[in-house]
């Protein structure tokens, strides 16, 4: 007698269907433990992935009765009566079961420009609380790539993925952006490249961000004021071709004195 | 020379490990100009790095300016109860400001000072606030900006790929190593001048762990197999305060900056009882009343440290007693109570993903009600033998820095001190290997025909119709780790321990799996088990051999420190290289103190 019904998808890049499984409900589990209870019974080689169990690697993204969300901090008994149905994130070529192939996001990680800081002082950089919080809001950031896999840009076409960054390199782009000490300007790559612009604030990846930054709010629209303000405001533009070559290099830059 | 039979890749420097040991190993190789890999059993950014929570030790001084090097290397000895490599303990008290710094430059937000200093915290142990944060996800923040810098130098990074053995060449000088592809179950092979060991610890060898599936002891075992000695392997850190409700978050972390924040520790009548705990060792320093450890918190000249700040063994053992003696929780914890002690605004800013794991995973309102806590294996002091300045083993060519090295922690680890550990060592490391592939005296060739025995053990359980299921023998394993060889042993237990492993060695002999290759977990798992049966066989023959009580060894037979055996660790090899052959222990005397040093622990503070 089983009082728990998991319909989960199992195949590989070549197809597959759902297959139920029965078990009996434990007391405050989480849907990852409860895949964990079927690999160690009924099909030990049920791919997912995971880590750390407590929501801070971003590893067990997976689509839970149809919604992004992690399997380790979605509970069993906050979900509502009858079989839950897990899937793999469909933005992302399958591997196998629930596994997905990721690499989309790494190779955007490669075209981001680091941190261009000004030389160090000797006892180091002076940067107050208020202006590092709204980098460190966007640094919460797990990547588990949930606001990726929900996002329609590249969730409904497949052909935007070649340039378009997504909402989880958006928030890094703006970190970097509002960062302190970066004398970088990544606007016209952001723009151009980046595919700032698909973006129409729908809001869906502040939804399902686990770590509830707030993507759009706090990172998108701030990016597309920047741009725009870059772009189409003459003064602006103006103002910025002069700027920039003292931005271009780090060496040039003189370190901001404490005030 | 052989010809290779699967995929080849060659470099100068191949780093087995992606946390923050690795990467800023990679990171400190690369910039000599080396080709540099760095192979990871997840995907790169989900190492065990990011579960640290409280931050990174480091004496800059910025909160309290009486704070240097010297104090932070005496609190380390004083709470590693002198079983350290002294010299790591020196370098690591010098070096961790510097480095701390450093990560600035690549992208890191610490929070700040009043006056935009790097803002620094009071952890156990250490008698100054000292650990340099970020609110409590640190240790994300340490992950992200060496990866990021990592992939901005454009280093080669081999996700999901678990290595199976190190090779050596005919002089025994390391030669690289067999793995395969996780997605794939396809075999590569590593030709490398050097290989760095960067792969974490061995928790998950335990029931009650805050540690994940990837903990399994590989570079333990890589290293022993290799021909390195592993030491202190008796000595883990049981967390004092992981979750223990519901059972299945049991053992996950609550970070220790929930009492340097001002939380304490309760029973179940209420009392505040870790002032019965404080050991001779530490009462000069801890408060002796409530009153005067309050007044600490906002004052810390006006009255000495709560003793909820001493080392996590002292904490960890005081709440076992309170447990055992009856006065424990429903659960079978103790209270861990914040609650009525800071505003839900304070502890919703200092604590937010404490705030959040208790709330969405027990159900709990930590600003509204205590948090149940308890013992939960964490860190392992244990690891391969290296030697302080260069982070090199005695096999040629192969290092080790992090979780996986030993003798910076000695016989317990202070909070806070692991984060630091990783970029110091891990860019010792970096460089210590890069002086080696410079020196010109590397291993002459790889031996694919060698490789091959890996490869066949790899798959032999694949080929078996029937036989054990791993995830069986894996949780029989952590069930009797976790009663044999726990918090508190003694002789009886961890001989049934001994027997048991010799058992569960025949059982893994037995393993079949089924399915394929792709992507298979109890496949995967099964070639995880012997890494954790060989690292749980030294655990439990150094805690056997050790008749004393110290640091994270307890042994119920043995309350006490003997000085005698403070001045030795325990050292293993694996004579057959092997992973089922015989283990030899023996006696390795602690490096001697120069005299200016031990002049420091001894100085009255």
């Amino acid at each position: 007698m089983t009082d728990l019904t998991m319909r989960i998808w199992r195949g590989d890049a070549g197809g597959g269907d759902f297959v139920e499984y029965g078990l009996d409900k434990v007391e405050g589990e989480v849907v990852l433990d409860v895949i964990h209870r079927i690999q160690a019974t009924d099909a030990p080689d049920l791919a997912c992935r995971w880590n750390c169990k407590a929501g801070k690697c971003g590893s067990c993204s997976a689509e839970i009765n149809g919604r992004p969300r992690l399997m380790c901090m979605t509970r069993v008994d906050q979900l509502p009566e009858g079989p839950i149905t897990v899937t793999p994130m469909k933005t992302f070529p399958i591997i196998r079961d629930l596994v997905t192939d990721v690499s989309f996001n790494f190779a955007m990680a490669e075209r981001v420009p680091a941190l261009l800081p000004p030389p160090m002082p000797a006892d180091g950089y002076r940067m107050f609380q208020q202006d590092v919080e709204r980098g460190q809001e966007f640094r919460k950031c797990i990547e588990c790539f949930l606001c990726q896999d929900v996002c329609h840009v590249i969730r409904d076409h497949e052909g935007n993925k070649t340039n378009y960054a997504g909402p989880r390199f958006f928030i890094r782009y703006a970190e970097l952006e509002m960062h302190p000490l970066d004398t970088n300007d990544r606007r016209d790559l952001v723009r151009e490249e980046m595919g700032l612009g698909y973006c129409n604030i729908t809001k869906c990846c502040t939804e399902v961000c686990p770590e509830h930054i707030k993507i759009t709010d706090n990172a998108i629209i701030p990016l597309k004021e920047r741009v725009v303000d870059a772009h189409y405001d003459p003064v602006a533009w103006l103002g910025r071709k002069i700027r920039r070559r003292a931005k271009r290099s780090a060496g040039d830059a003189a370190v901001q004195p404490a005030p | 020379m052989t010809t290779p039979a699967y995929e080849h890749h060659e470099y100068d420097v191949l780093i087995i490990g992606a946390g923050g040991a690795g990467l800023r190993a990679a990171i400190e190789a690369k910039q000599r100009g080396l080709t540099v890999a760095v192979v990871t059993k997840s995907l790169l950014g989900k190492a065990h790095t990011v579960m640290a929570e409280g931050g990174m030790a480091a004496a800059m001084g910025n909160v309290q300016p009486e704070d240097n090097w010297m104090v932070h290397f005496r609190d380390t000895m004083r709470g590693g109860k002198m079983l350290n490599n002294y010299r790591m303990a020196e370098l690591h008290a010098k070096e961790a400001p510097e480095r701390v710094y450093e990560l600035e430059q690549w992208g890191a937000l610490f929070d700040r000072t009043p006056d935009g200093k790097i803002l620094q915290r009071d952890f156990g142990g250490h008698r100054y606030a000292r650990l340099a944060h970020v609110g409590d996800r640190t240790g994300l923040e340490l992950i992200r900006t060496l990866q990021q810098k990592v992939v901005s130098m454009g280093t080669d990074v081999y996700m999901e790929c678990k290595v199976l053995r190190l090779m050596r060449d005919a002089d025994g000088r390391t030669a690289g190593c067999v793995a395969y592809w996780r997605p794939t179950g396809e075999f590569v092979t590593f030709a490398a001048k050097s290989v760095i060991l960067a792969t974490g610890g061995v928790g998950k060898s335990w029931k009650f762990t805050s540690n994940s599936w990837e903990s399994t002891g590989d570079g333990h075992a890589l290293a022993l197999w290799a021909g390195a000695q592993l030491i202190d392997m008796e000595c883990i850190q049981f967390h004092p305060t992981g979750m223990v409700w519901p059972l299945s978050v049991r053992g996950l972390l609550t970070t220790e900056g929930v009492r340097g924040d001002g939380g304490v520790l309760r029973n179940s009548e209420g009392q505040r009882f870790m002032f019965n705990y404080v050991a001779p060792m530490f009462r000069a320093e801890t408060a002796e009343s409530e009153e005067e450890a309050d007044k600490w918190y906002d004052d810390h000249t006006a009255g000495r440290r709560p003793p909820e700040l001493l080392p996590r063994d002292e904490v960890a053992r005081a709440i076992n007693t309170e447990v055992k003696a009856g006065r424990g929780t429903p659960h079978g914890g103790v209270y861990l109570d914040i609650a009525s002690r800071r505003s839900a605004e304070f502890i919703r800013r200092r604590l937010p993903s404490m705030y959040h794991q208790f709330m969405e995973l027990a159900g709990v309102d930590i600003t509204r009600e205590p948090m149940e806590i308890g013992p939960t294996c964490h860190y392992i002091m244990g690891g391969v033998k290296v030697d302080a300045e260069t982070a090199a083993t005695r096999v040629p060519g192969l290092f080790a820095a992090g979780e996986v090295a030993a003798g910076l922690h000695g016989a317990n680890r202070l909070g806070g001190n692991s984060l630091s550990d990783l970029i110091v060592f891990g860019k010792r490391a970096g460089a210590g290997a890069a002086d080696y592939v410079e020196s010109g005296a590397v291993a002459s060739g790889f031996d694919h025909a060698e490789a091959q025995s890996a490869v066949d053990a790899a798959l032999a359980p694949l080929s078996r119709a029937e036989g054990e299921n791993p995830y069986d023998i894996q949780r029989d394993l952590q069930d009797m780790m976790q009663i044999n060889v726990g918090i508190i042993r003694n002789a009886g237990e961890l001989d049934t321990a001994l027997a048991a492993l010799e058992v569960l060695t025949e059982r893994v002999q037995r393993i079949a799996v089924t399915g394929g290759r792709a992507y298979n977990p109890g496949w995967n798992l099964a070639t995880d088990l012997p890494s954790m049966i060989t690292v749980s066989r030294c655990t439990a023959l150094g805690a056997r051999d050790r008749h004393e009580s110290r640091g994270g060894h307890t042994r119920e037979d043995f309350p006490t420190a003997d000085a005698e055996f403070g001045t030795f660790n325990f050292a293993h090899s694996a004579t057959q290289g092997t992973w089922d052959g015989e283990i030899v222990t023996e006696r390795s005397p602690l490096l001697v103190i120069p005299d200016e040093l031990k002049a420091l622990l001894e100085e009255a503070h």
